[in-house]
């Protein structure tokens, strides 16, 4: 693999964490409540996404470097594992036991339909 | 909301690094049976890492100033970089598209429980990091 290519990673990596700083600021400032739906909608959106480039690539209608710097680069920098699992952990230590069920496991079950639905579009409208 | 060009910066860092690391971690560790042993263990070190880290600084101080450029630059920026949702919820898709259900949703959840065992752990880690520096050091 190029060094240019690895360069490209990283800067989409970069890229993508900035904008979920800057999504999850907007909803933030707008949201009232224990939920964090900043990171949810964050990895949701970056679920469908990288299902959507994923059954591109798998339908042949994209070159498979567009998983690389799209999907392990921008997509991988934009959504987070490990702020939605402290979140989680904050909301349980609270108290919140409902706000905690819907960032812990409602987000796994929301990105793994997100990611299908993705996946299931871009294989056929590829 | 108002946002500094600077904090932009340290994000950007952080994610350019974190993605680099997740990208080599992922190229090097094994995939046993077309399972994500690689981004499983990023996440995991990832969600530690993120706890002891947060719980360190904000033992020290309040988020501003150099605990401020701390929290983005390794937590928001590198750690938030590091590690990935879209890949563990894509992974696992496939997995079921493949016909093996019962694997991709024991990686789903053991994802997530593993993971907040080892924020919890993190925490209990970064709750031990000494307050300032008169403190004299943990035996």
């Amino acid at each position: 693999m190029s060094f240019v290519v690895v360069l490209s990673v990283g800067a989409a990596g970069g890229l993508g964490a900035v904008a979920r700083f800057l999504l999850d600021g907007v909803i933030r400032s707008r949201t009232r409540g224990p939920v964090p739906v900043g990171t949810m909608t964050v990895n949701i959106s970056g679920s469908l996404l990288l299902g959507l480039l994923t059954g591109f690539v798998l339908a042949a209608a994209v070159p498979s470097a567009w998983t690389i710097i799209g999907g392990t680069g921008f997509l991988g920098g934009y959504t987070t594992f490990s702020t939605a699992s402290n979140e989680t952990v904050r909301l349980i230590r609270a108290g919140h036991t409902g706000a905690a069920l819907l960032s812990g496991f409602g987000t796994a079950v929301v990105t793994l339909a997100a990611a299908a639905l993705g996946l299931s579009i871009g294989l056929h409208v590829a | 909301m108002h946002l500094r060009a600077a904090d932009l910066g340290l994000v950007f860092i952080g994610g350019t690094g974190g993605t680099l690391a997740r990208f080599g971690l992922a190229e090097v560790l094994p995939t046993p049976e077309g399972l994500p042993l690689g981004i499983f263990l990023v996440n995991i070190i990832g969600a530690f890492a993120l706890g002891l880290l947060l719980e360190a600084l904000a033992r020290r101080g309040p988020d501003e100033g150099r605990y401020r450029t701390l929290r983005l630059l390794l937590g928001t920026g590198f750690l938030g970089g590091f590690t990935t949702y879209s890949a563990l919820a894509v992974d696992s898709a496939l997995l079921i598209d493949a016909g093996r259900a019962p694997e991709a949703l024991a990686y789903l959840a053991s994802s997530v429980l593993v993971g907040l065992a080892a924020t919890a752990a993190g925490i209990a880690a970064g709750s031990r990091v000494r307050r300032g520096p008169a403190a004299e050091p943990v035996p």
